[in-house]
């Protein structure tokens, strides 16, 4: 018995009657005639081994939401993770407007039908300008890491040496990700050198940086806040050295923070880079991170941004604004030999999206949410340095993290994390393995979703894991 | 008062809202948003907090960010929403290479609004997110199957992303054997420019071949190419022109023979499915790109996932943490030394994982292989009827069935009238149509454009799209100075400048703008 | 206001249709008219002015009298000022060389015209390169590379300019070919020098990461450099893209001629066949840089005779670099790079595919024959 042709709701023209009328077209009566062109052993004979499909919209919907519902999530279990993606206030509107469907699905157009999307990408490169006090942002990159490795390439543009050095206490996956990045064929093509740093505040070993510092470094490279949560409080001077030994001085920072903190612009950074991932989006299981890269007002920085830029200009209709692509053909800097990596489709709807977010905040919303940030993260900091057993293990004073160590306790942060998920608590990120020098330690982050309850939660947790 | 229904929707306007900047709509003191402040307890307990930090680090002038209430914020962006020509409203038939497929709302909303993906971390304990887990292992999957290759990763925020993260493979698995002399890649000229640029950027030299009369290059000029400094041949097919290089099993055996691997990027899979694998073709690595093939959405540029998959014998370069399965639980196995490491934080974009499970989840194999073959039929039926439209011409392969997608070239239209390839893409808008692809450079191919009229679209989405460009071909005859002005009813009109490289003219935000003004 | 100057050469191409190769020289001439030879050269003006004309009240035109400009640019519908004088049946190349002077002494921004290689080389030794110019085809079979494709292209490229639209300026080829040897069956060409010539220029999408032909010429010119073997003698062949190696090695170089380097250092400039057989002898080791020259693309035989079939023998085969820019590859297709050193056996031997380096760590595989197909 022949089997009734499934029509799919999303493959219209899979109706019997209207492909049969258009295969009677193009003249072919079997539809593999249609790849006549492939040559037969390089077509594929066999049935594909996928499971039996879900057809109806209901039940995929239901079969979707037991597989997630098997996930728990922060919001019915109280997070202190970050080292890299926060929980942070996503205001509804930053929601709704990454939820039209224009932006959601709109990809190349040019700059007359895409109009709102081109305006909307100017807006986010100008709002987040006003956040860095930099003149210069191109559209985003894939996350933070893409970020700080293309800033490294940048440098090594612009003065063509040949070695970079980044601090120890640097993300280990950011260090990957460059590590990768700077590579070449046959060798490396930039040296990457990790500095060293004080055990007890975490901040950059000077002397260290000062031995390292020599006509072949490229670049010198900062997080600001830290990997580990702290404020490199050092940031200046290092940037001094850095630009008096003629590198680039590179500052990965958090926007979030700005509000608080100075703009890596105005303590010497020549370029400037991070996640923005803060602003306005959601944990996402990691797919809501994005990259960006800012710098002053100086071709020589500008003709090195390996990623399109979006030039205000205006139309042949009179109070028009207009949108052009900005390229650096004729500009004598810039390197003139090496091609300026590659470029394509990255994190655009979120990049509208952090856009949104700053529309809403202002200059008044930056400046309370770094405060509640600091202020709960302290408070956080506090009682639990009151604990017996519990240290924290860094001095100096951090944004949004602290390193917690349960050395004293005698017991391992993954015990101590297992037993905070009985009390639906996701336990700061177990650091023993990427810095076995802080022993049993973990990075936890507090930040302004955190009330006052949820931490007197954590502390009452921490005080019932570490003494059973 | 009967409507007769039309196939050109000559009465279209876009939105067109005169929308200011945001900074424009400031007025000081008002906000968008009010944000937790800590409570009295804490800020007794620990003062203003910011004062921990060191006073040259605090920030000392407030960000100049606009002022603005929360309605007008909202109203500003659904007005630039409403200036933007997403496929959600519009054919998306224009963009060829890119396909625009439907992304069924059923799976955006799974994937914007379910907490059990919204608001888990992607660090929380693996026992904690099975069900993230195995949506990524699940997907793995099926790639595999799609393909034939033996392992995936889903890292690669991009297509071009996967194409560098092969590229970063080929170089670790050289190295691996101690060969540093292997420096080259080998390419095409209609394959996509990330597949010598990435490359490039992995530290290769870059050989690109040119086509020949068939629209693909000669054996011999691939034979020509490689000697034991290949690396690895990175090629895109069907190429952007949707012509199925059959040579390609001879490239691939002509670039083992000198030790070099085969990099598949399958940017152009859409009508391949089922029909066509990687693995049979002879290829070591391919990638496809999540939010082409498997309807994840385009986001006005991501995000998306450019998804790698490399035979057995390269697994161990693939970049950590993988996704694994003991039997009963799913894992996260960074115990690869040999890993190229990372090429981005975490693990992937899952929303655009979760996507794409679900699409597939929706279709199985038989639904994939009728999405490629309903992709093909269409195109084919398509060109037929753009050909017929005057002043397009088809160069190479006459005569031959192209798969996916199409380059079509305006060139007679341009000779005959003046009218070329830009103009056209800009009265297209005019009827709701967004602009079209035109190609990558360099133009071998001279004004060209790309269309891929995929399986989302019926029969009569196809007929409109041909009726609107045989409108534009007419006017172009008649009146061409309609189309060189065009566009007329869009959200703006043509800038004055599309390219901007003087120095003076560069202002890509609004600061630099207002600066320059100052100054002129 | 912009101005175009245009000078129209009423009998270039004459002897195309009736069998005659080339119209110089007043016996060619008096042949072609007796075999009722038309020139084709006023019609193809009128079709590139047609297009011009669409700026009539923009710009402002300078012309030659009657058949030299002055009929075209009136049946056009332009109204141009005239100046200098000729003997009308009767021009000359001192026509075409007066015209020019006079035009740019006037300060027009463009000159426009239409003719063969012979009126390009008149144009050119009258100004040189200081003024951009651009030819309309009109002649037989053109060998410099000043000209556009068609006529329509020429009217549309030249209204780009003229209005200040973005288009580029490349350097073309103006050749020198023997036309007494021509019409024998011979090309024997010369490369004569190089004009100014605008080209339409496309927007480059970076998001296809395509760069500038400047940039990436100067990326050639790096590659090279940073693969040069040390104590091996490098024959640098005319044209621009090869200069853009001996400017970055800041050593003075010929344009029209062939210099040698060694180790980075100039050997010699402008050498003649039997220098260069020389050198090579003496030293041993050599290698040859090349590029394409005229409009059809010739790597070998078209102003780099002096690169003969001895030396490049002597050389060795193997020891031949192309360099190219990418642009100029992609507008050649879908002809092959043509070689004619004047040995066909050679010729042969050169045929396949060739490596051309096209920037830093960039090269196009490329198709080269003796046999333009």
């Amino acid at each position: 018995m022949h089997k009734k042709p499934i029509v799919y709701p999303y493959i219209p023209n899979s109706v019997p009657e209207i492909k049969e009328a258009m295969m009677k077209e193009v003249g072919v009566t079997d539809p593999m005639q249609l790849y006549e062109e492939i040559p037969e052993h390089l077509k594929y004979h066999k049935e594909m081994q996928l499971p039996k499909p879900i057809l109806d919209e209901y039940s995929i919907r239901r079969h979707t939401e037991e597989l997630l519902g098997k996930n728990k999530t922060c919001g019915e279990h109280l997070s202190f993770l970050g080292a890299g993606c926060a929980q942070h206030f996503v205001p509804a509107v930053c929601d709704e407007i990454n939820g039209r469907g224009e932006f959601l699905t709109a990809y190349v157009g040019e700059s007359m039908g895409d109009h709102g999307k081109w305006q909307a990408l100017f807006e986010y490169c100008s709002l987040m300008g006003e956040l860095m006090d930099m003149d210069i942002l191109s559209i985003p990159m894939y996350d933070g890491g893409q970020a700080a490795a293309s800033s490294l390439r940048m440098a090594n543009r612009i003065n063509d040496r040949k070695k970079v050095l980044v601090p120890a206490t640097m993300s280990p996956d950011i260090f990957l990700i460059v590590q990768n990045y700077l590579n070449s064929v046959p060798a490396p093509e930039i040296q990457i050198v990790k500095i060293g740093f004080d055990a007890n505040t975490g901040l950059m070993d000077l002397n260290d940086l000062k031995n390292n510092l020599s006509t072949d470094v490229s670049a010198v490279f900062i997080e600001n806040p830290s990997y580990l949560g702290f404020i490199e409080t050092q940031a200046e001077e290092i940037g001094k050295l850095a630009r008096e030994a003629g590198a680039e001085f590179v500052v990965y920072t958090d926007p979030i923070s700005l509000g608080v903190m100075e703009a890596p612009a105005n303590y010497g950074a020549t370029i400037a880079c991070g996640d923005f991932h803060t602003l306005g989006l959601h944990l996402g299981a990691g797919g809501c991170q994005g990259g960006f890269i800012a710098t002053h007002d100086d071709m020589k920085y500008i003709s090195e941004f390996k990623d399109l830029m979006f030039g205000l200009t205006d139309t042949m209709q009179e109070g028009e604004w207009g949108f052009g692509e900005v390229l650096f053909d004729r500009t004598s800097y810039g390197s003139r030999d090496k091609g300026k990596e590659f470029t394509g489709t990255s994190t655009g709807l979120w990049a509208i999206t952090a856009g949104v977010y700053l529309s809403l905040m202002g200059p008044q919303g930056m400046q309370e949410v770094g405060t509640t940030i600091m202020q709960n993260c302290q408070y956080a900091a506090k009682k639990i340095s009151e604990l017996p057993g519990l240290k924290v293990q860094l001095s100096s004073p951090g944004f949004k993290e602290f390193v917690v160590n349960f050395d004293m306790t005698g017991k391992s942060v993954a015990q101590i994390n297992k037993h905070l998920l009985e009390f639906k608590i996701f336990g700061g990120k177990d650091l023993s393995i990427e810095f076995p020098q802080f022993g049993q330690s973990a990075l936890y982050c507090v930040t302004e979703v955190h009330q006052h309850k949820d931490l007197d939660k954590l502390v009452y947790a921490l005080q019932g894991a570490v003494s059973c | 008062m009967a409507r007769q229904k039309k196939l050109l929707r000559d009465n279209y306007h876009q939105a067109r809202w005169d929308e200011p900047m945001i900074f424009e709509m400031s007025v000081p003191g008002e906000r968008g948003v009010l944000v937790p402040l800590a409570c009295e307890n804490i800020v007794s307990q620990v003062g203003d907090g910011v004062s921990a930090i060191p006073a040259n680090l605090r920030r000392k002038k407030a960000p100049a960010l606009p002022e603005v209430n929360q309605m007008r914020v909202n109203r500003h962006y659904y007005h630039l929403s409403q200036e933007t020509l997403g496929t959600d409203v519009t054919l998306g038939i224009s963009e060829g290479t890119c396909t625009m497929k439907y992304s069924p709302k059923v799976q955006e909303h799974m994937a914007a609004r379910h907490p059990g993906i919204v608001d888990v971390h992607p660090l929380q304990e693996p026992d904690t997110m099975q069900g993230i887990l195995e949506l990524y292992y699940k997907v793995e999957q099926f790639l595999k199957e799609i393909s034939g290759m033996d392992a995936f990763s889903l890292q690669p925020g991009g297509g071009a992303h996967g194409v560098f993260t092969n590229a970063s493979i080929i170089r670790a698995y050289h190295r691996a054997r101690g060969d540093n002399n292997r420096t080259e890649i080998i390419t095409t000229m209609f394959s996509h420019p990330c597949d010598a640029a990435t490359p490039n950027t992995a530290g290769f030299k870059v050989i690109t071949l040119m086509p020949d009369e068939s629209g693909y290059p000669d054996l011999e000029a691939m034979k020509a190419a490689l000697s034991d400094k290949t690396a690895g041949i990175m090629i895109t097919n069907p190429e952007d022109t949707g012509i199925y290089n059959p040579r390609i099993e001879e490239y691939v055996k002509a670039a083992h023979a000198v030790g070099a691997l085969c990099s598949y990027d399958q940017a152009n899979a859409n009508g391949m499915m089922g029909i066509h694998r990687a693995r049979e073709a002879g290829f070591d690595l391919c990638h496809f790109n999540l939010h082409k093939t498997f309807s994840a959405p385009h986001g006005c540029m991501g995000p998306a996932t450019g998804a790698i998959g490399v035979k057995e014998f390269l697994k161990p370069f693939l970049p950590v943490p993988r996704v694994e399965f003991d039997g009963q639980k799913y894992l996260l196995n960074s115990n690869y030394p040999e890993s190229v490491g990372k090429v981005r934080t975490f693990f992937g974009n899952t929303n655009v994982i979760l996507k794409t499970y679900m699409w597939i989840m929706q279709h199985g194999a038989e639904g994939l292989k009728e999405a490629a073959i309903c992709s093909v039929l269409n195109n084919q039926y398509f060109m037929k009827k753009i050909a017929e439209i005057p002043g397009v011409v088809i160069w190479y392969a006459k005569g031959k069935r192209r798969l996916e997608q199409v380059r079509y070239s305006w060139e007679k239209l341009k000779q005959d009238t003046g009218v070329g390839t830009d103009d056209v893409n800009k009265r297209i808008v005019d009827f709701g149509i967004e602009h079209y692809w035109t190609s990558h450079h360099p133009w071998v191919v001279p004004e060209p454009f790309t269309l891929e009229p995929c399986e989302s679209y019926n029969k009569e989405d196809l007929d409109e799209y041909v009726a609107v460009l045989k409108q534009i071909s007419k006017e172009a005859y008649d009146d061409p100075n309609l189309v060189k002005s065009a566009p007329h009813k869009a959200a703006s009109h043509r800038p004055t400048h599309e390219a901007i490289d003087e120095a003076e003219l560069i202002a890509v935000t609004w600061r630099q703008y207002l600066k320059k003004k100052g100054k002129k | 206001m912009k101005k175009l100057g245009v000078i129209v050469n009423p009998i270039a191409g004459i002897g195309g249709k009736v069998g005659l190769k080339g119209s110089d020289g007043i016996e060619i001439l008096k042949k072609a008219r007796e075999m009722g030879a038309r020139s084709e050269a006023p019609r193809r003006a009128l079709e590139a002015l047609k297009i011009i004309a669409k700026l009539k009240n923009e710009i402002q035109v300078v012309t030659y009298p009657d058949e030299m400009g002055a009929d075209e640019c009136r049946e056009a519908g332009l109204e141009p000022e005239i100046i200098g004088s000729i003997e009308s049946g009767e021009t000359r190349p001192e026509d075409t060389m007066e015209a020019a002077r006079k035009m740019a002494e006037r300060g027009v921004d463009l000159i426009l015209f239409a003719g063969g290689d012979g009126t390009a080389r008149n144009i050119y030794s009258a100004i040189g390169s200081s003024i951009p110019v651009l030819g309309i085809p009109a002649g037989v079979k053109i060998h410099s590379a000043v000209y556009a494709i068609n006529p329509h292209s020429a009217g549309e490229v030249a209204s780009l300019y003229l209005q200040g639209k973005v288009v580029n300026i490349r350097e073309a080829e103006v050749m020198d070919i023997d036309e007494e040897a021509f019409r024998q069956g011979r090309v024997s060409a010369q490369l004569y020098g190089y004009l100014k010539v605008p080209v339409e220029r496309r927007v480059q999408s970076v998001k296809s990461g395509a760069r500038s032909e400047q940039a990436e010429v100067e990326g050639l010119a790096a590659e090279i450099i940073a693969n040069m073997d040390a104590d091996t003698l490098y024959i640098i062949g005319p044209g621009t893209t090869t200069r853009a190696i001996m400017e970055r090695l800041e050593l003075s170089n010929t344009l029209l001629g062939v210099d040698v380097i060694l180790d980075r250092k100039l050997v010699a400039n402008d050498v003649t066949e039997n220098q260069l057989f020389d050198l090579i002898n003496q030293h041993g080791k050599a290698r040859i840089v090349v590029t394409a020259i005229g409009g059809q693309g010739h790597v070998f035989g078209r102003g780099n005779q002096q690169i003969s079939p001895r030396v490049i023998r002597l050389a060795g085969k193997n020891n031949i670099i192309v360099v190219a820019s990418r642009d100029k590859l992609v507008a050649l297709q879908p002809h092959p790079l043509l070689v004619d050193t004047g040995d066909p056996e050679l010729d042969r031997e050169l045929r396949g595919y060739v490596r051309v380096v096209t920037g830093w760590e960039d090269s196009i595989m490329y198709r080269v024959s003796d046999d333009a197909d």
